[in-house]
């Protein structure tokens, strides 16, 4: 369960969030302009903040400047209409961990925000290997086992394997594996991401019977141990 | 407002005012300046040439005395254009000389000084008095001698030179006058063309133009900006109208079906798996949907851009080889191939994130559409440097685009398959174009035969110095399909 805070002006967009998350078992709280949120910010604790950038009495960006002054790093997921470049690298200037433009689906939000409460806080506690069931994955070595089996990965397949299983048993979706994996913000027509997820598939699952790698229709991509 | 006072409150006016007043003040200091000092010059050599009379007078005194004066001034005075002169005794009689009359206050003051007077001259007896500049003096015996000279010559000068200037300076405020008038009924009139042609711009007619006379002058250089200015509102105006018709056009197709499903759905589901099955259906629709609301809101913002703007040093080389590594899994999948050839230093000035979409675009295009009847589909990228710009071309080996239709394809919605079997949104081509020209380029398509080839020209980031070293650093790197 985590503990989410909206601060969003537009009623019917924050109800819709804030139900939605209820229902996957989140609390989530409503602020409708600027100065209550940050005001509810400061004074409870919450696993993760969605921002609106365009608020009344102050806005999105300000909010978020104001936080991370008073020493405040709560993850902050910036909504916005405002869909341009620039306007995500100011926006994650400010402060904010993660940008979303609007419109967005449910289950785009649902992962970033699940991906930003797990975050792992604080620095120096980076884990060298990541395991998820017989899968292994050495990040000094850049080497991959699954049980006894040697894998090999090209670069971009590594990385790729990486991200999943940093969030595992998070979903992410294809536009979060484009942003962190290839670093691009843009919208690619075709199936791309899916494709090279096959691949990849093919070459941790595909010899092996306990498939790791899932696709969740509708959101993305999970790995994870279904067997435990 | 009256005419006349339309015409008082025009700069044109005013600026005419200023100028004639200054340039009348000045002829006006002029004129004072050269007729006081022809007057001064003048009179200075009637006193000069009366000197040398009297010096020439007072050797033949100094020689002879009063009777060798007598016969001397005789002598003068008979000569044609001669000077003034009259001798009399201590009673006032005058002994000799040319001069009939003259104020008797002259030869009381005997005191050599250089006086005015008008005086009449013997010769011409009868006619009216005369000016003259004239000295005095008393000789031994109680005789006085009086020298002179005509004035009316030099007064006839001094009159013509001043009648010369007056007439100089009317007819210069005269002229000022007339070429203001019609300068400022030209500006006038030119300025009021454009503000008839600004009201009918206002009221809705985007498609006038300001009128240019061709004359390359300060107004023409206004109005062809001024057109520029309407050209580029115009564009946007158009893409705004564009882009509701498209939607609405293009739109409503697929929420048409998409509530159709819905309501099939409602009817005829049974079971809880073929709700669940429309419902992922209709999600699906509806993110397809809201994928080309995006495409188009964000054509629309970067039209709406200004050239320029969050625009930095991109490596052209390492984004295309990047695009490449991403989409050679697609097209292997699809038995095609993907080529890549940079030549040159690559960097450019642009948007990372809107080149990625414009290299993607193009990739996704030649995936369609690219596709050749016989043998398998390969896509080249090339990237090459050409002096102070570098070409981005994305060719493939298929049919291309038949002539005539290369334009339209730009266009949003566009998709010259009728059938719309492929997906997509028939935006990708608006997207590049749009890009292209945030970039301050064009995209141009051209059938190669085979293939279609999508170019841009974007500009390098450095000038390099001369043509030095261009193409030296040439590598190429071929992907091999089965992946190295």
């Amino acid at each position: 369960m985590l503990r989410i805070l909206i601060i969003e002006d537009d009623h019917e967009a924050s109800s819709y969030l804030s139900k939605g998350l209820s229902e996957l078992g989140h609390v989530a709280d409503r602020a409708g302009d600027g100065e209550t949120g940050l005001e509810m910010a400061q004074t409870s604790q919450y696993d993760v903040l969605i921002v609106d950038r365009m608020l009344p009495k102050l806005d999105g960006l300000s909010v978020i400047k104001e936080l991370r002054a008073s020493g405040n790093h709560t993850p902050v997921l910036i909504l916005s209409a405002l869909g341009q470049v620039d306007d995500r690298v100011t926006g994650l200037k400010s402060g904010g961990d993660d940008y979303l433009t609007k419109p967005y689906a449910f289950s785009e939000l649902l992962a970033r925000v699940e991906v930003l409460a797990r975050r792992p806080k604080g620095e120096g506690k980076v884990e060298t290997t990541y395991q998820v069931g017989d899968l292994i994955l050495d990040r000094l070595s850049h080497s991959c086992r699954r049980g006894s089996v040697e894998i090999p990965l090209q670069p971009r397949e590594f990385r790729l394997l990486e991200y999943l299983m940093l969030h595992a048993g998070q979903v992410v979706t294809r536009t979060m594996l484009l942003e962190n994996v290839w670093e691009y913000h843009f919208d690619p027509q075709t199936n791309v991401i899916d494709v090279h997820i096959s691949r990849l598939r093919g070459k941790i699952d595909k010899d092996f019977d306990n498939q790791l790698l899932h696709t969740i229709r509708g959101a993305g991509y999970t790995i994870r141990d279904t067997t435990d | 407002m009256t005419p006349l006072i339309r015409i008082v409150r025009t700069t044109a006016f005013k600026l005419s005012l200023i100028y004639i007043l200054v340039f009348s003040g000045l002829s006006g200091f002029l004129l004072y300046y050269i007729s006081q000092n022809t007057t001064g010059l003048m009179a200075r050599q009637v006193v000069q040439t009366v000197d040398a009379e009297i010096g020439g007078l007072s050797e033949e005194y100094a020689r002879g005395g009063v009777r060798a004066l007598v016969e001397s001034i005789e002598r003068r005075a008979r000569r044609p254009g001669a000077s003034l002169y009259l001798l009399v005794d201590f009673a006032g009689n005058a002994i000799v000389g040319n001069i009939a009359r003259l104020p008797t206050i002259v030869l009381d003051e005997a005191d050599g000084d250089v006086r005015r007077m008008r005086y009449s001259r013997s010769d011409t007896s009868g006619k009216a008095e005369q000016e003259a500049l004239v000295r005095t003096f008393g000789l031994r015996g109680g005789y006085r001698l009086l020298v002179g000279r005509d004035l009316s010559e030099q007064m006839r000068f001094s009159d013509l030179l001043s009648k010369a200037l007056r007439l100089w300076l009317i007819s210069v405020v005269v002229m000022a006058g007339i070429t203001w008038f019609f300068v400022s009924r030209r500006v006038m009139k030119r300025i009021d063309d454009m503000s008839a042609t600004s009201r009918t711009i206002m009221t809705g007619d985007l498609s006038q133009r300001l009128p240019v006379a061709g004359n390359g002058d300060e107004f023409d250089r206004l109005a062809s900006n001024l057109n520029i200015m309407l050209e580029r509102i115009e564009l946007l105006m158009r893409s705004m109208k564009d882009v509701t018709d498209n939607i609405a056009h293009d739109l409503k197709t697929p929420l048409t079906r998409l509530r159709t499903r819905v309501e099939a759905s409602l009817r005829d589901g049974k079971d809880e798996a073929a709700h669940r099955e429309a419902l992922e259906m209709t999600l699906e629709e509806s993110d397809h949907l809201l994928r080309i609301f995006d495409a188009l809101l964000r054509i629309a913002r970067i039209e709406a851009m200004t050239p320029g703007a969050g625009m930095g040093e991109v490596d052209l080389a390492s984004l295309v080889e990047e695009m490449a590594d991403l989409y050679e899994p697609v097209l292997e999948d699809e038995g095609g191939t993907l080529e890549t050839v940079c030549t040159g230093d690559l960097k450019v000035l642009g948007n990372r994130d809107l080149l990625a979409q414009v290299v993607v675009n193009l990739i996704e295009n030649a995936l369609k559409y690219g596709r050749p009847k016989e043998g398998d589909l390969k896509v080249t990228i090339e990237a090459d440097r050409q002096g102070e710009t570098v070409v981005l071309s994305v060719c493939d080996n298929g049919p291309g685009i038949p002539d005539g239709k290369q334009e339209k394809v730009k266009d949003r919605f566009v998709r010259l398959d009728e059938s719309r079997s492929e997906p997509g949104t028939g935006l990708g081509l608006s997207l590049v174009t749009a890009v292209s020209r945030l970039h301050g380029s064009e995209l141009r398509l051209k059938n190669e035969d085979p293939g279609l080839c999508a170019r841009i020209e974007l500009k390098a980031s450095e000038t390099r110095k001369g043509g030095k070293g261009h193409g030296q650093d040439k590598h190429e790197r071929i992907n091999d399909p089965k992946g190295g």
